[in-house]
């Protein structure tokens, strides 16, 4: 079972391999990714660099071209794809078929990852995309249980990657319109959410207040803790109920405890989300996970998460929360 | 240019679905979609009623799409899938990869709005797998579609989402149960309560979005009346509405008026302006936040100059 670590810089790179990540996961800067953030991600020399890092001590790096292509600069995008397969690196992570068909047929060598914003949560899609390009890993959006990933993994031949950690999307990813309805950029169009530059806090007498291009997200008392406002994750009043988290809580989804059915099951890859925080985050989160993944694989009856584990994780998880999100039926 | 009805996005009893559909039957309109496309625990009408409706309304004149589940998750949604995609009597809207992979070089089919299909290749491999048709994502701009539309494959259709709340997002869990703090599986069908979804409004009352179960909408309502004329010259062939719990008819009615030319689009929207469940939007169209509103008529007369 490969770990799968983010990296939204060099220096995270360097960390999420020091600890001991399998995969390092990274993106162009620019929005072919869908973490397009000022002061993120990887030029041209950085990746280079990045990639001769990793592989000389035995790991891989992966790029994410996860957003669409829009239609006046498809370009773009094939020229993202043909400079990741220049690079040298070890796969892409793509959720667009008209890329995909484009990557498969310029670079039959490059090996090709189904992104997680290509919705695919059952193994009709996921298996589609295998006899059309050729995927040989699919990363499953954060919206199946436990019981419904084991019965997608009896049916499909693609390596299945699932989500470990991280910040929670509670929509499926690639099919969420939320953020460009509010501000005109989103995932699939700039890989973005709640952009910064649509992000304004005011400080009122009715408390301090997020706003998202105007529409008021969450407004927090005195000495309460205020967190970036994510739009799905601000409070709002729906009917008689009035000022609580409508959709979702912010928390961080944590399956350390799930990891040996995971590893039953078959599941090849965990990957740990968060190419936008920082290289002390990475090098935290993929610590505890290697030694996670390593005391459950040496030994899967009789592991359990340690309490360190899941309080280091918890200090840096967003709303110093976790959940098990839709793994655990409840959730729902 | 031909009016669709979307599929409808709300949980209605029975009765009133099955007077909603027969109502349509002599409705002004060329295409229905129908079936189920948000939670598979909605059941008030199996496969079997749904299929009974596309008789009725085949007889009647329309064409009938079938609508397949947007999120697909458990073994028993594929074998509903499975069902639909099997049929072979009626043409089907794929609403996912998974359906078009069963649909795919066996049958003609409907490429629906949530395949985020963004630029001309997507488009072109879609079309060439057996799509005849394509619904427009939500979130594309007019200028986008004409730069598609310039070289779109030979016997594709264009349709465009030019009426209702708009169907923004899908999730594993349901919205309208978590108000009600109760589980999923235990929902008690609460967004039946709800025949135009859950108004979901910021601290300060501003009407934001709309809970429709595990679907969330846009609480603005998407009116794109004035913005007909310019369609046809892009060369959009279909144009959908989405229903809603009342009027669903008067709007019908607004947009065949301003097709057939009896109407201007501005005395269209005047008479139809009481019946929108909420304030009009136009953002997406224009290349802005789909919340936004702009002045059409200004806004078609640039372009017209451009």
């Amino acid at each position: 079972m490969e770990l799968v670590c983010p990296a939204g810089s060099l220096p995270a790179l360097k960390a999420a391999v020091d600890e001991g990540a399998d995969c390092v996961y990274l993106g162009f800067r620019d929005a072919t990714n869908a973490r397009n953030f000022a002061g993120l991600n990887f030029d041209e020399a950085a990746i280079t660099t990045g990639i001769a890092y990793a592989h000389a001590r035995g790991r891989k790096v992966l790029v994410a071209l996860n957003t669409y292509p829009q239609a006046g600069n498809v370009q773009t995008w094939h020229s993202a794809i043909d400079r990741a397969a220049a690079s040298g690196v070890d796969a892409v992570i793509l959720a667009d078929p008209g890329l995909m068909g484009y990557a498969q047929k310029q670079h039959p060598n490059l090996r090709l990852h189904l992104s997680v914003q290509g919705s695919a949560t059952n193994y009709e899609a996921i298996n589609f995309y295998y006899e059309h390009f050729g995927i040989s890993r699919a990363v499953l959006p954060r919206v199946l249980s436990m019981v419904q990933v084991e019965q997608l993994l009896e049916k499909t031949p693609v390596e299945i990657e699932v989500f470990g950690f991280g910040s929670l999307c509670v929509m499926v990813e690639g099919r969420c319109a939320l953020s460009s309805y509010v501000t005109g950029e989103a995932p699939n169009t700039h890989g973005v959410c709640s952009p910064p530059k649509a992000v304004r806090w005011q400080e009122t007498p009715l408390g301090r207040e997020s706003r998202l291009n105007g529409v008021l997200i969450d407004r927090y008392a005195p000495g309460e803790n205020a967190g970036y406002p994510t739009l799905c994750k601000g409070r709002f009043d729906v009917g008689d109920d009035h000022n609580y988290y409508a959709v979702e809580e912010p928390t961080s989804l944590n399956t350390l405890e799930l990891l040996p059915q995971l590893l039953a099951m078959g599941v090849s890859a965990i990957k740990i989300e968060g190419r936008q925080r920082s290289p002390a985050y990475v090098a935290q989160v993929t610590k505890v996970w290697r030694e996670a993944i390593d005391t459950c694989v040496a030994n899967p009856h009789r592991y359990s998460a340690k309490p360190i584990w899941m309080t280091s994780l918890d200090k840096v998880a967003e709303g110093q929360q976790h959940t098990l999100g839709a793994y655990h039926r409840p959730w729902k | 240019m031909k009016l669709a009805l979307g599929p409808l996005l709300y949980y209605w009893p029975r009765d009133t679905t099955l007077a909603f559909y027969a109502m349509v039957e002599s409705a002004p309109v060329d295409i229905v979609y129908l079936g189920e496309t948000v939670c598979s625990r909605r059941h008030e009408l199996r496969l079997s009623d749904w299929l009974a409706i596309a008789a009725r309304l085949r007889a009647a004149g329309k064409e009938v799409v079938l609508s397949t589940q947007v999120l697909i998750e458990s073994g028993a949604d594929v074998t509903v899938l499975h069902k639909i995609t099997r049929n072979t009597d009626f043409r089907v809207e794929a609403n996912d990869m998974g359906a078009v992979h069963c649909l795919a070089s066996k049958t003609p089919f409907v490429a629906g709005p949530h395949l985020n299909v963004y630029n001309l290749p997507t488009l072109q491999w879609l079309s060439s797998l057996g799509a005849m048709r394509w619904v427009m994502p939500l979130e594309m701009s007019r200028d986008d579609l004409a730069l598609i539309l310039r070289e779109r494959p030979a016997n594709l259709q264009t349709e465009v989402f030019v009426y209702g709340r708009m169907p923004l997002a899908f999730s594993a869990r349901c919205f309208t149960a978590r108000h009600r703090n109760l589980p999923k599986d235990d929902c008690q069908f609460s967004c039946m309560d709800y025949p135009d979804g859950l108004l979901m409004r910021t601290r300060e009352d501003e009407s934001f979005l709309v809970l429709n179960g595990t679907q969330t909408q846009s609480a603005r309502v998407q009116l794109l009346l004035a913005e007909l004329s310019d369609m046809h010259v892009l060369g959009v062939d279909v144009l959908r509405i989405s229903p809603q719990a009342t009027h669903t008819l008067e709007i019908l009615q607004a947009f065949d008026a301003v097709l057939k030319g009896n109407q201007n689009a501005a005395q269209a929207q005047q008479s139809i302006a009481a019946y929108l469940p909420g304030e009009a939007c136009n953002g997406y169209w224009y290349g802005k936040p789909g919340l936004e509103q702009l002045d059409s008529i200004k806004q078609v007369a640039q372009a017209a100059l451009a």
